[in-house]
This record gives structure tokens, C-alpha cells and sequence, in this order.
């Protein structure tokens, strides 16, 4: 494929996702980070919040799988969560999104929760965080491979305003 | 990391801003990492609350500014905030996902210069370095608040007339001095800015732990034996000379002379310190806020933190031990400090308080203290900085000065001293050190009593050479309605020409202490770093004795407008008085005339 043509199909798909509230500019920053001396940044980066996010994932079930829940705990691993999918979306809340930003108010929904020491609304929340995240995951493959595609048709990657 | 030349760095501000970056998160360091190299800035990152705290300790001058985030597991954020400004007063920045307006109330509240919310963007991080440069300004202007007061004491060391000394003349001059000042001090401002850093190696600071060692030397080779030359081998503090030495050891010992004079002079219903002269015994005026007072937690010795204020007031109203660092508030005991027990006593209460004062930002740094309320080190004074009460005659009952060494509470009124040590009233070197001093201390007269808005107007940290007291103010915003503690530093004959020739060894001067309790609640919130030093070479302690102590138990004494107009008063007289061995009892005749 040309990189042109790669290039048009990874506007479309990152506009897409930033409509829909993947991605937001936290993500153009990124990519302005990267640069020749860091090539990879953006990757590195995102790679790290994957495998944090199933550590964390991983972690907060266990913690709500005890007899006794720990809910500050809970709570700080839910903070951890925003705290990582923040990399990518900025706070302010937007609506109809997906990815990123609404693992951060499923997160909220979470603590909240969590201040009600509310077990099983706790479990429900968490399922959604995965369901989350599992999206956020796969349409962030899909954009760097696309990437890795333009780039090696020659091209560079357009930066999303 | 070696710090460029100065003149490279001054080209190159704000690039090359030291920067510490702690987060737990490790993608989050990573990304802040990055953008701030963006940013031409040296970044060192830490995930550890503690790393980041012994990194900063083992080399204080090594950052610039701190970027903190709020939750991390080892260490509270806030609490690591407050550990780096009460310690090393840096400007901290925080960091959080939370942008709840009480979150961001807490870290403004414990000192944080700013609050950012995550993702930060570039365009935020580019900007840090204004806090960096208002720290800097600040600083500057105390620098300049203290030449001010320098000019002063020049002005009142000429004056003969004491007896028509009064307030306003006192005022006048100030507001002049300060006035021609001003001018100056906008060049002293640009050529400086170039590398505040730099600002902090120009003078030879007479720290609590500095004067501490001199104190030592004298001690061990005897005062009839001492010479500079023993003393600076004794003290073994590189980068110290014997004309630094010299100078000190002079007013040391006339400050000791004075003492002695005072105790003979004495008509007062007889305390005389003799302890007042004993160096070991007297005070350490140390006033020391945390910003956690109720739990009297918290007491950093700042004394390194001289070195950060450049100038430091210190005021070397005690001999001796300038260490003790007493958690000044939510100790009710201290309130006992002042009684009607010897003077003697009261000095040793004195030590209780604790006040670092580093003046850093008077007045001017008000509007930008604003910004930082309370908690902020700056407002320790405010801590408990009760008023300053009226100096104690002898025969006066009212002794107010004297009154709650514990600025806590104001409630206090128990002196009734003897502070008869004063019969010349304690150092009241009004110092104004900005225009606020001068409003405030114009203000002294009618006093309003109001606790909670206590002023502290510090004078700027001029350190006394004669590393006495070092009244750090480290925020100048203490507004003290009530009587200013007006100390006035180094009362020795020679004093003119010291204060000329030496401004460069950070004369003390005059300095406006005025601190006022702020209400109990805000006691929580002081930042604690008000270590008041021995306050010891004050012209006027010396007359007083252990005045100055008094004159800090007054500071923290509760609201008492009449006193603090005699206080006053009787500290304009004094001052004059400093310089001249007056009759003491011509100072009480126009002291409570």
C-alpha cells in the first residue's frame, strides 16, 4: 500500500477515535515527544499502559475476590487505573466515548463504589473496566499498526490535532 | 550535576532549570521526563517519595524546583511537600488526576506553589520556571528590605536627640531609607536575577549552627585568650575567614559586654539574668511552627536553611543555644513560659519557642504569599507569633512584652515578668521592612487587635554576622497588627561602622518582627518553619538583656494595644539607645512618659 493511502486510512481511524473518546490530544503530545533520538516513544509508552493496566486489572481482582475486601485498596487501584488511562485522555469528561476516557469514568463510578464499600457494585465496575480496557486495547493496536504500516511505506505519520 | 558559570546560566534561564520529578507511576515519569528535556530543562526522576527526600537533603543546592505527584504509596505528597519547603525551600509543584477543588486546596494549603492536573501539558511544564524566578525576586527584596533597615540604623546611630526620637521620626526615616532603597533595588533585582542561585554564595550567613561553632571555639579557648585566628581554626568551617571571624568575635563580645552592663544596671525588681549572660543559658528563640502544630511535629532545624535565605536575620539575642527547636504551638505549656518567674526562667522557656523566621518575600512577596496561605512556611509566624507585647519596666506591672512566649494562644496573659531585665525595653528596632512594615507599624499605635489577621513583617534576612539569633522569616507574609517585634540587631558602639563596612557580612539590622497569633485553626496549617534563632547580638537585647527574648515572648503574647504602643515606643527609644550606653533610666522616664 502506498503511504498515502496509509496515511488517509490512519487520519480516518484516529479521528475515529478520538470522536469517540480513545484518544484525545494527551495522545498528540506523545506523539510530539517522539522524536529521532526516541523513535519508539509512543510505543514504549503505550505498551507499558497495556501491561499495567492487566497488572492492575489482575491486582484489584484478586483484592475484590477476598473474604474481607480492602476497599482503600481497591480504591488506590482503581486510582492507579485513572492514573494510567490519563496518559492517554485528559480529565474533562466527555460524553458517548469510548476507550480511555470512559475507563476513566467507569473508574470514577468505581470509586465510588468503593466509598460505599460496595462489594459487589465494586465486581461490576471492575468487569467494565476490563470491557474497557479490551477496547481501548485493541483500537490502539490497530493505530499502531498502522503506524508501523506508513512507516514502512516510507511515510510519516500524520499528528492528530 | 556541575553547575554552569554563572554568567552562562544567567544567558541561558530559564533552560537548564534543575528539575526533580516524583511519581510512582513509571510511564508517568517517563512521559514528564521527556517533555521537560523538551523543555530545555535537566530533569532527575524518582518513584520513591524517600529517595527523592535523601537526594534532596544530601545536596540541597543541587534542584531548582520539585514536581511531586499527590498519591504515592510510600509518602503523601503533601507530606513530602511540606518536608521540602520547610527543609529546603524549594517550590514544589504538584501533580494529580484529581482535580477536586479540595485537593487542590490541600496542596495550596501545605505550600505547593502549584497544582497540576493530569495529563500535564507541555505548555504547562514550559512555564515552571516563574516559580523558580518569584522565589528569587522574593529573596531580593529582603536582601533589599535589609539594606534598607541597614540605612536606618546608620540614621537613628546619628541621631543625638533621644529624647525627641519618636515613632514618627522612626517611620520617616524608614519609609526614606526604604524609598531610596526601592531604586536601587530594582538594579540589585536585574543584575542578580541573572543566577539567583548565585545570590546565595555573596554573604557569609551567621547561621544557628555557624554561630553555634563560634560559640564553641570561644568558649573552649576562653573568652580573656580568644583571637580570630583561634577561633576560625577551632571552627574549621571551610570558606570562613578571620576577617569574617573578626568582625563576629567584636560584636560578640560588646553584645556580651552589653550584657553585663545591663545585669549590674539593672533596677528592676531584680531578675537580672545573670543567666542572661551566661551564654549557655539563654534562649534559643527558636519558634518553631510546623505546619502541623497540633501535633508539634515537624521541626526541621533549618538551620541549613540559612543558606538558602542568604540573608539571614539573625538575631543573636541568646548566647548559646541556638539549637533548641520547640514545636511553639499546641503546647499549652508553653504558655507557662511567661510568668512571673525570675527571668532568668523565662529565658529558659524561651528556648521553646522556636520560630524560623526566614523573611523571604516581605511585603512585596505578600501578594504572592498570598497565594500560598497559612500552611506555607512562610506563615509559620503567623503561627503563633502572638503580639508583641509591650517590654516590661521594671516596676511596671505591665509587662506585657512578655507576654505568651506561646504564641499560642493568646489567652495568655500571664507575664507579668520581670522582665525587669529590660529596664531598657527590649529591642524594638522597628524595621519596616516594606511598606507593609511601615503600615503596619504605624498601625501599632491603634492595634487593632485583631488575631487573625497578624502580619508578620519580617525584616528581611539579613543574617547577623554576629551569627546570633537567626530570625529566618521564611515568609514574609506575617502580618502582625499587634506590636512588631522590632529587634534591632547588633547594638554594639562600633555599629556604624560596621553597618557600613560591613554590610557584606550580613550586619544584623534592625528587624521588624511583628507576629501575631493567627486563630488556633491556622495553627494546624502553619508550615512550621519558624525557627526564631537566638536573637542574640540585638543592639537592643543587649541593653535588655534577655530582652530580646522578652521581646519574642511578647510576639507571641496576646494582643494588647496599649502595650504594644508602649512596646513600641519604648523599642524606638531603645533603639537609640543601642548605640549609646544611655542611662537606662532615661529610657524608662521617656519610654512610659
Amino acid at each position: 500500500m502506498e503511504s498515502s493511502d496509509l496515511q488517509r486510512r490512519y487520519i480516518d481511524f484516529t479521528s475515529t477515535l478520538f470522536r469517540e473518546g480513545f484518544l484525545d490530544s494527551q495522545y498528540t503530545q506523545l506523539q510530539q515527544l517522539q522524536d529521532e533520538s526516541n523513535p519508539e516513544f509512543v510505543t514504549e509508552v503505550v505498551t507499558l499502559f497495556f501491561q499495567d493496566s492487566e497488572k492492575l486489572q489482575d491486582d484489584l481482582t484478586r483484592t475484590l475476590d477476598q473474604e474481607v475486601v480492602d476497599f482503600k485498596k481497591v480504591a488506590a487501584h482503581v486510582h492507579q487505573l485513572q492514573g494510567s488511562s490519563a496518559r492517554f485522555s485528559t480529565p474533562p469528561m466527555r460524553s458517548l466515548c469510548i476507550g480511555a476516557q470512559r475507563v476513566k469514568n467507569v473508574c470514577m463510578a468505581f470509586r465510588i463504589c468503593c466509598e460505599e464499600m460496595n462489594r459487589e457494585g465494586c465486581l461490576g465496575c471492575l468487569q467494565q473496566v476490563r470491557q474497557e480496557y479490551f477496547l481501548v486495547e485493541s483500537k490502539l493496536e490497530t493505530v499502531f499498526r498502522l503506524e508501523q504500516q506508513i512507516v514502512a511505506a516510507g511515510g510519516s505519520i500524520p499528528l492528530m490535532w | 550535576m556541575e553547575r554552569p558559570l554563572f554568567s552562562v546560566r544567567a544567558e541561558a534561564f530559564p533552560a537548564g532549570l534543575r528539575v526533580l520529578v516524583v511519581d510512582d507511576d513509571p510511564t508517568w515519569l517517563k512521559i514528564l521526563e521527556k517533555m521537560l528535556r523538551k523543555c530545555s530543562y535537566e530533569v532527575t526522576t524518582c518513584s520513591l517519595a524517600t529517595d527523592a527526600l535523601s537526594m534532596l537533603r544530601e545536596q540541597k543546592d543541587k534542584f531548582d524546583i520539585v514536581i511531586s505527584d499527590v498519591n504515592m504509596p510510600d509518602m503523601d505528597g503533601f507530606k513530602l511537600l511540606e518536608h521540602v519547603g520547610l527543609e529546603m525551600d524549594l517550590p514544589v509543584i504538584m501533580m494529580s488526576i484529581d482535580g477536586e477543588t479540595s485537593r487542590v486546596m490541600k496542596g495550596v494549603q501545605h505550600g505547593a506553589c502549584d497544582y497540576l492536573l493530569k495529563p500535564v501539558r507541555m505548555k504547562e511544564l514550559k512555564n515552571i520556571w516563574q516559580h523558580v524566578y518569584r522565589k528569587k525576586m522574593h529573596e531580593l527584596k529582603e536582601i533589599q528590605t535589609h539594606y534598607n533597615n541597614e540605612d536606618i540604623n546608620i540614621l537613628r546611630y546619628g541621631s543625638e536627640d533621644l529624647d525627641d526620637r519618636n515613632l514618627t521620626d522612626g517611620i520617616t526615616n524608614i519609609s526614606s531609607a526604604r524609598k531610596r532603597k526601592d531604586v536601587d533595588y530594582k538594579e540589585f533585582g536585574d543584575q542578580e536575577f541573572g543566577d539567583p542561585s548565585r545570590l546565595k554564595k555573596a554573604r557569609v550567613v551567621w547561621s544557628v549552627d555557624l554561630h553555634q561553632k563560634f560559640v564553641n571555639a570561644v568558649n573552649q579557648i576562653g573568652l580573656d585568650k580568644v583571637g580570630p585566628k583561634k577561633i576560625l581554626d577551632l571552627m574549621n568551617v571551610p570558606g570562613l575567614t578571620r576577617e569574617n571571624v573578626a568582625s563576629h568575635l567584636q560584636k560578640y563580645r560588646l553584645y556580651l559586654s552589653r550584657l553585663q552592663k545591663q545585669s549590674e544596671d539593672s533596677t528592676s525588681g531584680g531578675n537580672m539574668p545573670s543567666d542572661l549572660i551566661n551564654n549557655d543559658n539563654v534562649a534559643n528563640f527558636e519558634l518553631t511552627s510546623s505546619t502541623n502544630m497540633q501535633q508539634c511535629s515537624e521541626h526541621t532545624k533549618h538551620v541549613g536553611t540559612s543558606e538558602n535565605l542568604v540573608p539571614g536575620i539573625i538575631a543573636d539575642a541568646h548566647i548559646g543555644d541556638i539549637k533548641k527547636i520547640v514545636p511553639v504551638q499546641g503546647i499549652e505549656s508553653e504558655k507557662g513560659l511567661i510568668s512571673d518567674s525570675p527571668i532568668s526562667q523565662n529565658f529558659n522557656n524561651v528556648p521553646r519557642l522556636s520560630a524560623l523566621f526566614s523573611f523571604k518575600g516581605m511585603t512585596p512577596g505578600i501578594e504572592e504569599k498570598a497565594r500560598e496561605p497559612t500552611t506555607s512556611k512562610h506563615q509559620t509566624l503567623h503561627d503563633g507569633a502572638p503580639r508583641m507585647q509591650c517590654m516590661h519596666y521594671p516596676g511596671q506591672g505591665n509587662c506585657g512584652m512578655l507576654d505568651d512566649y506561646s504564641y499560642l494562644s493568646s489567652s495568655d496573659q500571664d507575664h507579668q515578668v520581670s522582665f525587669n531585665l529590660c529596664s531598657s525595653s527590649p529591642v524594638i528596632s522597628a524595621t519596616v521592612t516594606n511598606e507593609k512594615d511601615m503600615k503596619d507599624l504605624s498601625e501599632m499605635k491603634p492595634v487593632p487587635t485583631d488575631q487573625r489577621n497578624a502580619h508578620f513583617a519580617a525584616i528581611p534576612q539579613v543574617a547577623c554576622m554576629t551569627g546570633s539569633v537567626s530570625l529566618q522569616i521564611k515568609h514574609g507574609m506575617v502580618h502582625s497588627q499587634d506590636a512588631g517585634a522590632i529587634c534591632k540587631l547588633d547594638g554594639s558602639p562600633n555599629t556604624k561602622g560596621c553597618s557600613t563596612e560591613q554590610i557584606d557580612n550580613q550586619e544584623c539590622f534592625p528587624l521588624t518582627c511583628e507576629f501575631s497569633p493567627k486563630s488556633e485553626a491556622e495553627l494546624d496549617s502553619l508550615p512550621g518553619d519558624l525557627h526564631l534563632c537566638s536573637i542574640q547580638k540585638f543592639g537592643c537585647f543587649e541593653d535588655v538583656g534577655f530582652g530580646g527574648a522578652e521581646n519574642f515572648q511578647d510576639i507571641i503574647s496576646t494582643p494588647d494595644t496599649q502595650v504594644q504602643n508602649d512596646w513600641y515606643i519604648s523599642s524606638e527609644l531603645n533603639n537609640d539607645y543601642l548605640y549609646e550606653t544611655v542611662d537606662y533610666p532615661l529610657i524608662d522616664e521617656c519610654l512610659f512618659a
